[in-house]
């Protein structure tokens, strides 16, 4: 089963023509997602390694049937892109570009109301169901077809987080990964109301961030809706607060969005929280009883 | 990005905002002869980025000229300890000397993001000259929070209603809302992360001013603010941070002994916590970049050893499109090049040809200090900065 991407998946990358464009629109097709057109204004008709570029999103969308978007677009137009894909009709849009403002993204958020799309990101790892697609720059050889589900707010700590689970022979439904900006597209909630509905997916991983209430807000989801076993982590536990660690988002503010908060939460809805990283794997087997 | 507070006061006005009057220099002599032009009464303030100055003897009020000079020559150089300074304080180069206003009422006002609503929040309370926090903590009752549409910026009737909320009638009532509106467009249009004006005022004359000014700004939005830019005072960030900037690293300055180089903030986030674990003390926040290039390690490492609190390092890296192997070569080359590295190591990578990574850190010139795995690495780091006390 797996959500949002799988075999009838087919992507296009806004910004292919561009070094990390390029790069990770062959990495997507090498890993077996259909990637089925690029867009770069100015540059139609011109083909990447064989994949046609278009103008814009709407002539790919309609010449090759894509119904996904990478987008790779430098920040200054990153917003103008994920709304140009939501105009289009695209259902999934999956935002890798870092560093777009928090403004533009409530403007984003905005248009969204009217335009429907599933906006994943931005600065996010993308989304893979290991096996069928991913759109996105995670290492595919990492993963493994399987049962766990995992979201985060980061990239490298997923991994590490899927390579423990692989070398324990625990295989990924699908790993989205959510970024690390205060305003995304989704959020946990939305990602573990999509597991809910995926009979393969037979526990999850949820690893934060300090910043925000988006964990206390998927706790409590979770107490209520969710009835297969969680296993938490929140990173930055020793981040100094009012100092901005990397991601946007990752910002202890006005004395809210403590890891311990978070941990606090995510123990009081019944998940199983690990305070070590180094962790996530061994405790999510025996959450399923492994 | 933070700017002082004279450089706040100076954009909100352009917006509209009431400030006091003033000016600010570097030079008791002048400090004497803007305190005379403003009367002969006024308030010499340092201006360093971190609050609580007052708290710290870098606000003085001055009744006369010479007062001015007096307390100006006191504040300029000063090491000035604030409880957001850290023990060691900040120097002061620069005070702002403004008219003293006869304070009727001293009230707060503030424009941030509401990340949860995803809209920008305008709070208010009549609280003012306390910390937000605090009073959030003890009465969160105590702030009247006005959400509004980044779109249209903050409304007229939505001005009124803060006004109303802050108690205010009348003229001041008018004066309140129309400076509500203008703190929420300067808000809007210089893409701030936040404008504070703690206290506003109200003058025994009814006027409404912004008496302290504070406002940060979206690092990401900053492309398009070439005039905030060019308010950065380089001065007052640490130094080691800056540098680091210039490498496009992303490095935060900790107080631990343990340095570490992660690639990806979230990893190390975790990192640091890990080490906090098992009874480190981090030295630093450092994100190489997901891809964690030779190029990126070296100046990483050598920034890593440039501070002398530094007792051991850790290198935690998760090879994922950049094979660890090749990742493990640039490591031993970024070292080899500086030379003259004589503190304890630690290496941990993971990820696509462990195997071959671990191998070339055991037959380097170095000597590595080679971990299996996080826990395995966090153990030997702590043990490590041990040993070399």
């Amino acid at each position: 089963m797996a959500i949002w991407v799988n075999d009838d998946t087919r992507l296009l990358v806004q910004g292919i023509t561009g070094k990390e464009g390029t790069f990770h629109a062959l990495g997507c097709r090498d890993y077996g997602t259909k990637v089925v057109a690029g867009v770069t204004p100015g540059k139609g008709g011109e083909s990447v390694e064989g994949i046609p570029v278009f103008d814009s999103v709407a002539e790919a969308r309609e010449r090759t049937g894509a119904n996904a978007s990478m987008i790779f677009v430098p920040p200054p137009f990153a917003a103008d892109a994920i709304m140009e894909a939501a105009a289009a009709g695209v259902e999934l849009t999956v935002c890798i570009t870092e560093g777009i403002p928090v403004a533009d993204m409530l403007k984003v958020k905005a248009f969204l109301r009217d335009h429907p799309t599933r906006l994943v990101g931005p600065n996010c790892p993308g989304v893979i169901s290991p096996g069928m697609a991913k759109i996105g720059i995670m290492p595919g050889h990492i993963h493994r077809r399987g049962s766990v589900g995992v979201i985060s707010r980061s990239g490298t700590l997923t991994y590490e987080a899927v390579w423990q689970l692989t070398n324990l022979g625990l295989g990924q439904s699908t790993c989205v990964g959510i970024g690390g900006d205060p305003i995304n597209g989704t959020s946990f909630i939305d990602v573990l109301a999509a597991f809910a509905a995926d009979k393969e997916t037979a526990a999850v991983v949820m690893i934060g961030e300090i910043g925000g209430d988006a964990e206390e807000r998927a706790a409590a989801w979770i107490r209520e809706h969710f009835d297969r076993p969680v296993v938490g982590f929140i990173a930055g536990r020793a981040a100094p607060p009012g100092r901005r660690m990397g991601h946007a988002g990752a910002i202890v503010a006005g004395g809210h969005g403590t890891a311990a908060e978070k941990m606090e939460a995510m123990r009081a809805a019944g998940l199983h929280v690990v305070d070590s990283p180094a962790k996530l794997g061994e405790t999510t087997a025996r959450a399923l009883g492994l | 990005m933070k700017i002082h507070e004279y450089q706040a006061k100076e954009i909100l006005r352009r917006y509209g905002v009431a400030t006091p009057r003033g000016q600010v220099t570097a030079d008791p002599a002048e400090a004497a002869r803007i305190c005379t032009e403003l009367g002969g009464r006024c308030v010499v303030k340092a201006q360093i980025h971190a609050g609580g100055r007052g708290k710290g003897g870098g606000v003085k009020l001055a009744k006369s000229p010479a007062e001015a000079r007096e307390a100006a020559g006191r504040i300029l150089g000063m090491q000035l300890v604030t409880p957001q300074t850290g023990p060691e304080g900040q120097t002061v180069k620069k005070v702002l000397i403004e008219e003293a206003l006869d304070i009727a009422t001293e009230l707060y006002l503030s424009v941030t993001l509401d990340r949860a609503r995803e809209r920008p929040i305008l709070m208010a309370s009549k609280a003012g000259g306390m910390e937000i926090e605090e009073v959030a903590a003890r009465d969160p009752q105590a702030i009247f929070r006005q959400e509004f549409d980044p779109a249209l910026g903050l409304l007229p009737f939505q001005g009124r209603a803060v006004a109303r909320a802050l108690g205010l009638s009348g003229d001041s009532a008018r004066k309140a809302a129309k400076l509500v509106a203008s703190l929420a467009a300067a808000y809007l249009a210089t893409d701030a992360s936040l404008v504070e004006i703690n206290p506003l005022l109200v003058t025994g004359g009814g006027e409404v001013v912004a008496l302290d000014a504070k406002m940060t700004f979206d690092d990401n939005a900053l492309f398009r603010h070439p005039d905030v830019v060019a308010m950065r005072d380089l001065a007052e960030e640490n130094p080691m941070e800056v540098e680091a900037g210039k490498f496009n690293l992303n490095y935060i300055k900790l107080d631990g002994d343990i340095a570490c180089m992660v690639n990806g903030a979230g990893l190390a986030m975790a990192t640091m916590d890990i080490i906090k674990l098992y009874g480190g003390e981090p030295a630093n926040f450092l994100d190489v970049g997901g891809s964690a290039s030779q190029d990126a390690v070296k100046n990483a490492f050598r920034l890593l050893v440039s501070d002398p609190g530094v007792r051991a390092v850790l290198i935690n890296i998760f090879g994922g499109i950049a094979r660890t192997d090749r990742i493990a070569r640039g490591v031993v080359a970024a070292i080899e090049e500086l030379g003259d590295v004589r503190m304890p190591v630690v290496v941990r990578l993971e990820g696509t040809n462990v195997e071959q990574g671990r191998e070339i850190l055991r037959q380097a010139p170095f000597h590595f200090l080679v971990a299996e795995h996080m826990a395995d690495a966090a153990e030997k780091v702590v043990a490590a900065a041990k040993g070399g006390r």
